[in-house]
């Protein structure tokens, strides 16, 4: 929708012999990807013997990956009223760096994402400072309060990709119940947040031994599986389009499957985050490991992982959540929640994929084709005519991630100093190179 | 006292006390074989010695306590350090200082120890982090209170012998417990058999892995205790959050006499203070013949002196 704005490279390019991953066709083969005036022309076997653009550069892709580039449903910026913590300019470097073309903001900023106006503004604000696209959720209810709808026409028409509470859950069932029924006249997707705050109480952490140990509260995985389970009933009654933004145990992954296996129009996410850590590594009361949901157990997180590879669980985000000294550097029950994670979402994919534990094609898949689909934005997929928003990855190359080498302006990363294999080479969003690694 | 001959320092070669979780037995009953002599010390007119001349110990208390600052204050003086105290709730914090704001300050004064109470589980930890000098946990949340089991153990040791194989029960509310956390870790080290009884609302999820037997049923809790240890319960758990009434916790889990006649008949009673008495402990009991609690005040001050010493063998130049 905003590819317009984002100059389309006055060059053609051509990836030869790489290995493309589509996604959306199942595809996982060596061929070409041809782009041209910001779309994809062809990509694959297919278009190896198809004529090169007038003019092209022409890259030899050997070894290396071609795909959709990704899309991240859930990130928060600090635009507008925390823009100490990140902008949209800061965070769109950071997320050209990750790979990530295309991130969804969330709507708990101050002001609150509540109003076309506001909507507009990210737009505006957006169109010339930032290197990817940014489409905005908006608000479910007014302030974030829980009472009043938003108005979701009106939204979707200014550019709302979506609904969400963004960290916050609905607590009033009746709230959500005519939300979700409201945003099926729009086929609107309402992303929620299922954490009951009563359950979650003053924890701070996942509850168990190990929260006992550290005297810490803890949060019970009831918190999520009790208003998950809750939420799953009122998709079935209204029959309207529900995506829990991310799941952190494995019950709630079987109430997903159930709900799937019933036909209910049922979406859920994890965070990369989710899928490489679990609560131990808090360790000595990091507050950079401090998470809502929390990190669970190992069982939990390995769940999670088979979520992925079986297609339980459809989109990885980030949870991109930047988080300065002033919120983070304190007691660990008095810190705030919430990590960055644009430029280590690729990474944390691609470690599932070398570890075996899940296939590229899923993990692409739930990194870009599912977002895509569930947002109906025509990303996500290297099909003739799609926006040419890929990545050119380099699976096997070593990294170590320094903190102080993000370029979000936050440097609140639970993976510093975590050594991952596979790192973008390339990003190109409509055509437009925005990202290129440079060794060092 | 053969332990003694090898000095306590090379055995407690620690930095910090952050908790008793990581300690090794060994450096636990250093430190009590030290306290023993800080005992001899604090029983003579003559109180004072010098190992802590010239050192700065900061009580830094962003909670109140009369107790355990007090006996920090005395321990240090005994041992000849200049002793500052401050209690920082009411001051910097009211005025949006963060924790590690308050400490760079304080470090910039250059102390060489640090006793820090900390409402925050963990905020003792990051302290740690950004300070030059020793730092002693004197309570952090709910996590630990580690001069507080060393005074208990060494209590108990002076009246039972070695702590292993004793049966100590520890009643009360875990869940909010720093204390019942070191207690069990300490205890645990030295190879007593933990038990921990109390309502299930006040019992935290996964103590079970923290190698105690757990008991809902005070009576039974009791059974063939040597050492009943009791927790505070605090007033604003009673009011049906966690418990229905006071009425009703001290009906089911208040110590008086006809529970503990449960225990071994010479068990012995004991509390870090401050007491609810009638909420979780009867007058006559904490006044009784098989009480400890005097004796644990003194054996603070003690365990206090034996903790900094040791520390400040460990301090550069030291």
């Amino acid at each position: 929708m905003n590819s317009e704005r984002l100059n389309p490279s006055e060059r053609p390019l051509v990836l030869t012999n790489a290995r493309v991953i589509d996604p959306s066709r199942k595809l996982d083969a060596a061929g070409t990807v041809i782009i041209a005036d910001g779309e994809i022309v062809a990509a694959g076997p297919e278009a190896d013997a198809l004529p090169r653009p007038d003019g092209a550069e022409i890259v030899d892709c050997r070894g290396k990956v071609v795909m959709p580039g990704l899309i991240d449903m859930r990130v928060f910026v600090g635009e507008p009223g925390a823009e100490h913590r990140e902008t949209f300019a800061s965070a769109g470097h950071a997320a050209a760096a990750g790979g990530v073309t295309t991130i969804i903001t969330m709507p708990d900023t101050d002001p609150v994402i509540d109003d076309v106006a506001l909507v507009d503004y990210i737009a505006r604000r957006t169109r010339d400072t930032t290197l990817v696209r940014v489409m905005p959720m908006a608000a479910v209810t007014k302030g974030l309060k829980g009472r009043e709808m938003t108005e979701f026409g009106l939204l979707r028409e200014a550019g709302a990709v979506g609904f969400t509470e963004g960290r916050h859950s609905i607590t009033n069932a009746l709230v959500l119940r005519r939300a979700l029924t409201y945003a099926r006249d729009f086929g609107a997707l309402i992303m929620h947040h299922p954490a009951d705050p009563d359950l979650t109480g003053s924890g701070v952490m996942n509850e168990g031994e190990t929260a006992t140990r550290l005297g810490l509260s803890g949060i019970p995985k009831e918190a999520e599986i009790i208003m998950l389970e809750r939420d799953v009933r009122l998709a079935a009654l209204t029959r309207g389009r529900y995506h829990a933004a991310q799941i952190s145990c494995a019950e709630s992954l079987e109430i997903i499957r159930r709900a799937k296996k019933a036909g209910l129009a049922i979406s859920c996410g994890v965070s990369a985050t989710h899928l490489a850590l679990n609560e131990l590594d808090i360790g000595p009361y990091r507050t950079f490991f401090r998470l809502s949901p929390p990190l669970r157990s190992e069982d939990d997180r390995k769940a999670m992982i088979e979520g992925i590879a079986d297609g339980t669980i459809d989109v990885i985000v980030s949870s991109h959540d930047p988080q300065d000294v002033d919120t983070k550097r304190h007691p660990f029950a008095e810190a705030a929640d919430g990590a960055v994670g644009l430029e280590t979402l690729l990474a944390v994919g691609l470690r599932l994929v070398n570890n075996g534990e899940a296939d590229l094609l899923a993990v692409a898949r739930a990194l870009s084709t599912r977002p895509a689909d569930l947002l109906g934005l025509p990303g996500g997929r290297l099909t003739p005519g799609a926006p040419a928003d890929i990545i050119l990855v380099d699976p096997a190359m070593p990294w170590v991630c320094d903190g102080e080498k993000l370029s979000s302006r936050s440097k609140n990363t639970p993976f510093e100093g975590a050594r991952f294999e596979g790192r973008v080479l390339r990003t190109i969003v409509a055509g437009r190179t925005v990202y290129a690694y440079a060794a060092g | 006292m053969n332990a003694l001959k090898s000095s306590p320092a090379a055995v407690f070669a620690q930095r910090h006390l952050l908790g008793i979780e990581g300690l090794l037995p060994e450096e636990i009953i250093a430190l009590l074989d030290l306290a023993e002599q800080a005992v001899e010390v604090s029983r003579q007119v003559e109180k004072k010695k010098s190992v802590l001349r010239g050192r700065t110990q900061i009580n830094l208390f962003f909670e109140a306590s009369t107790r355990t600052q007090s006996s920090f204050e005395l321990a240090g003086k005994r041992l000849g350090a200049d002793v500052m105290n401050m209690s920082v709730g009411s001051s910097s914090v009211k005025k949006g200082e963060t924790l590690v704001d308050t400490a760079m300050t304080l470090n910039a004064m250059n102390p060489d120890i640090l006793v820090v109470r900390h409402h925050a589980a963990g905020a003792v930890h990051l302290l740690a982090q950004k300070v030059g000098c020793s730092v002693i946990n004197a309570g952090d949340g709910a996590h630990e209170h580690p001069t507080q089991a060393l005074l208990d153990a060494l209590t108990i040791r002076r009246h039972k012998g070695p702590i292993h194989d004793l049966t100590v029960a520890i009643c009360g509310d875990i869940l909010h417990s720093r204390v019942a956390r070191s207690n069990i870790m300490l205890l645990n080290a030295l190879g007593a058999r933990v038990r921990c009884i109390g309502p299930s609302t006040l019992l935290p999820k996964g103590l079970d892995r923290l190698g105690v037997e757990i008991f809902t049923d005070m009576r039974k809790g009791l059974a063939g205790a040597d050492i009943v240890m009791m927790l505070r319960l605090q007033r604003e758990r009673m009011d049906g959050s966690f418990v229905p009434s006071v009425r009703e916790y001290f009906h089911f889990f208040g110590l008086d006499a006809e529970k503990l006649a449960f225990a071994k008949p010479n068990a012995l009673v004991m509390h870090p203070g401050p007491m609810n008495r009638g909420v979780e402990i009867d007058s006559a009991i904490a006044d009784g013949p098989q009480s400890l609690i005097r004796d644990q005040v003194e054996m603070g001050v003690a365990v206090r002196m034996a903790v900094l010493e040791a520390l400040a063998q460990n301090l550069p130049n030291g």
